[in-house]
């Protein structure tokens, strides 16, 4: 908290920087090679320009949108860790994303081939899925105390994955081997999301999350010690809590619906930014958003290149660096 | 002044019926039969600069009691009251800035270090979206000062040992810059070092600079050195109340706890020192 003023600018100034590049070096990687200088020539029509066209219409979208993704996944994962008093619980902790999964199972299941405004039936139900499993684990977190029980609210959770993860395993059973290869792809997840906008669709709930993300980092920071120590503190722990589980679950589904469930990055990158700046909130928060965007843009960039023509699946490459991250944390925390 | 009049708050599983209870009759021990907690109509008052002590053995009230008092939780009848205002309109915020609370043990989730934890207790203080200015960082400063913990500033609060956690939550609590300061069993997990140092600790605060001091203790010497009041508690009512000289006698401490103790004035020590000699046959 000491200088907590120059950090925020130091450290967001350094991992803006970061995203930015990472953003804008991704789409000149690829199969086809394009030439950095050749995209900006200005002295060329757009029409023309297929290297242009290669880096805009092509690649850059995906960029963005594994920057939407790894931003709002990162920033819902300290924000859950804070709310669950937890530095091991992740954005799919709560079961926001099983119910992501499940509405794009059903979705694909059903062959609902509709789009809105660029918009898939499947992202449209997917979140839809988170809602309704925000909804339930609330109600539940709600119903059992006067207040809001994190430890309900945890249990809960973790039980409704399971729930979910088995009716989604239902679903894939009565699917066509087809539509079953394509659910199985989903969850893998995958950022090609062919276009704007699907990422201006998800952009308003970044945003409101965001703006909860903005009043939250203090009171997160009181919450560390405990309920009643932040209240003693002036902390209206419940109104807190209900801010920062209803905006990490939108962010959580806006990110899923977009990019599908894509594991780890909402502890693997919390925990580096808080061994580089800290345990303070309104440095973590803002550093992983930024952070989280840069890592899962070169994430997608290996997904996309280390087997190519082939594709990978970005979460495989996620969950390979993930996985034995975690790992070393648990081992790690005594 | 804080007080409390005529309070009561029992807690929920207490109140309702328990199912099944008579058929279950036979298990003494079970989670249906434990001590009624909470407290019944109870009334203290503590004046300002006053020093007090709750005591009572586990299960009587007293944390429930020091809950109440810090607004922590709302009487289901009666009101609690600081310099006039009810504790429970105030705002969490308000109180904040005339109540602080140390709590028995804290851990942190996160790797704070003890700079920010004093810092915290700025919160209060600050608007929505404020950043600490240097004002709340000569405070912070000066409290961990106060505390005989400046030099630790720059450590992670999760590497402390037991007594200097506790000195830096005091600590914490003294940047809220609140007129009342509530000890819920300061000293419990404490080594016998540390529970002399937090009392000297928190007596000086108490003696220099005027804080209201309650503290819900077990350890009767503790609060004999400390409290120049005590409030005797059990089963939810109070029992006795008044200058711990007249308060705290062998006949209390055996009506109380069902100890057979000798207490004597204590003339190294400067205060009234409880020996307890055993159970009491007939409590």
């Amino acid at each position: 908290m000491p200088d907590v003023r120059r950090r925020l600018v130091l450290w967001t100034l350094a991992f803006g920087t970061l995203a930015f590049l990472a953003v804008i070096g991704a789409p000149l990687v690829g199969t086809t090679r394009i030439d950095f200088a050749r995209v900006f020539d200005r002295s060329v029509r757009f029409a023309d320009n297929v290297d242009a066209q290669i880096f805009f219409i092509a690649r850059l979208p995906r960029a963005l949108a594994a920057a939407l993704v790894g931003a709002t996944l990162a920033a819902a994962g300290v924000v859950l860790q804070a709310l669950l008093r937890n530095p091991l619980a992740t954005p799919f902790t709560l079961g926001v994303s099983a119910g992501a999964a499940l509405g794009a199972m059903l979705a694909i299941s059903l062959r609902l081939h509709l789009s809105l405004w660029g918009v898939s039936a499947i992202t449209g139900a997917s979140f839809v899925g988170s809602l309704v499993a925000v909804a339930i684990v609330y109600a539940l977190a709600r119903a059992r105390h006067q207040g809001f029980s994190t430890n309900v609210l945890l249990l809960a959770g973790v039980t409704l994955n399971s729930f979910f993860s088995a009716l989604i395993l239902f679903v894939q059973y009565l699917a066509d081997p087809s539509e079953a290869l394509r659910t199985m792809r989903w969850l893998m997840g995958d950022l090609d999301v062919a276009g704007y906008a699907p990422i201006l669709a998800a952009l308003p709930l970044a945003a409101i999350a965001g703006a909860a993300f903005v009043w939250l980092p203090r009171s997160l920071n009181l919450l560390s010690l405990d309920a009643d120590a932040a209240a003693t503190r002036g902390v209206n722990v419940v109104r807190v809590q209900q801010v920062a589980f209803f905006s990490a679950s939108v962010a959580t589904g806006a990110a899923v619906s977009l990019g599908g469930p894509i594991g780890f990055i909402g502890i693997i990158v919390p925990h580096l930014v808080r061994l580089m700046v800290g345990a303070d909130h309104r440095v973590v928060l803002p550093a992983s958003a930024l952070v989280g965007a840069a890592f899962l843009v070169v994430c997608d960039v290996l997904a996309r290149t280390v087997m190519a023509p082939q594709e990978l699946p970005v979460g495989i490459i996620t969950a390979l660096v993930g996985g034995p991250f975690f790992l070393w944390l648990l081992v790690r925390q005594k | 002044m804080l007080r409390a009049d005529n309070v009561t708050y029992v807690h929920r599983a207490a109140r309702a019926p328990v199912a099944g209870s008579r058929r279950g009759a036979g298990l003494s021990g079970s989670a249906d039969f434990r001590p009624l907690p909470g407290v019944q109509q109870v009334s203290v008052s503590i004046d300002r600069g006053g020093s007090v002590a709750l005591l009572g053995p586990n299960g009587s009230g007293k944390t429930t009691l020091l809950r109440l008092l810090a607004g922590l939780i709302k009487p289901q009848s009666g009101r609690v009251t600081l310099d006039g205002l009810d504790v429970a309109a105030i705002g969490r915020r308000e109180l904040a800035r005339r109540l602080a609370v140390v709590p028995q043990e804290t851990h942190l989730a996160f790797d704070f270090t003890v700079l920010e934890v004093a810092l915290m207790g700025r919160h209060p203080h600050l608007g929505a979206f404020e950043l600490e200015g240097p004002r709340d960082l000569a405070i912070a400063r000066e409290a961990l000062d106060a505390t005989g913990t400046a030099h630790l500033g720059d450590r992670v609060f999760a590497t402390l040992s037991g007594g200097e956690k506790q000195r830096v939550v005091i600590a914490s609590a003294l940047a809220q810059q609140a007129g009342v300061l509530l000890l819920d069993e300061p000293t419990a997990s404490l080594d016998l070092g540390y529970q002399l140092e937090i009392g000297a600790l928190v007596s000086r605060l108490n003696l220099e600079r005027g804080l209201t001091v309650v503290v819900a203790t077990h350890d009767l010497n503790f609060a004999a050195s400390l409290c120049r009041a005590l409030v005797l508690i059990r089963d939810g009512h109070v029992q006795a109340a008044g200058p711990t000289e007249d308060t705290l006698t062998a006949d209390r401490i055996r009506a109380l706890y069902g100890v057979t103790a000798e207490v004597h004035f204590h003339q190294a020590a400067g205060h009234l020192t409880v020996v307890p000699l055993g159970k009491a046959t007939h409590a």
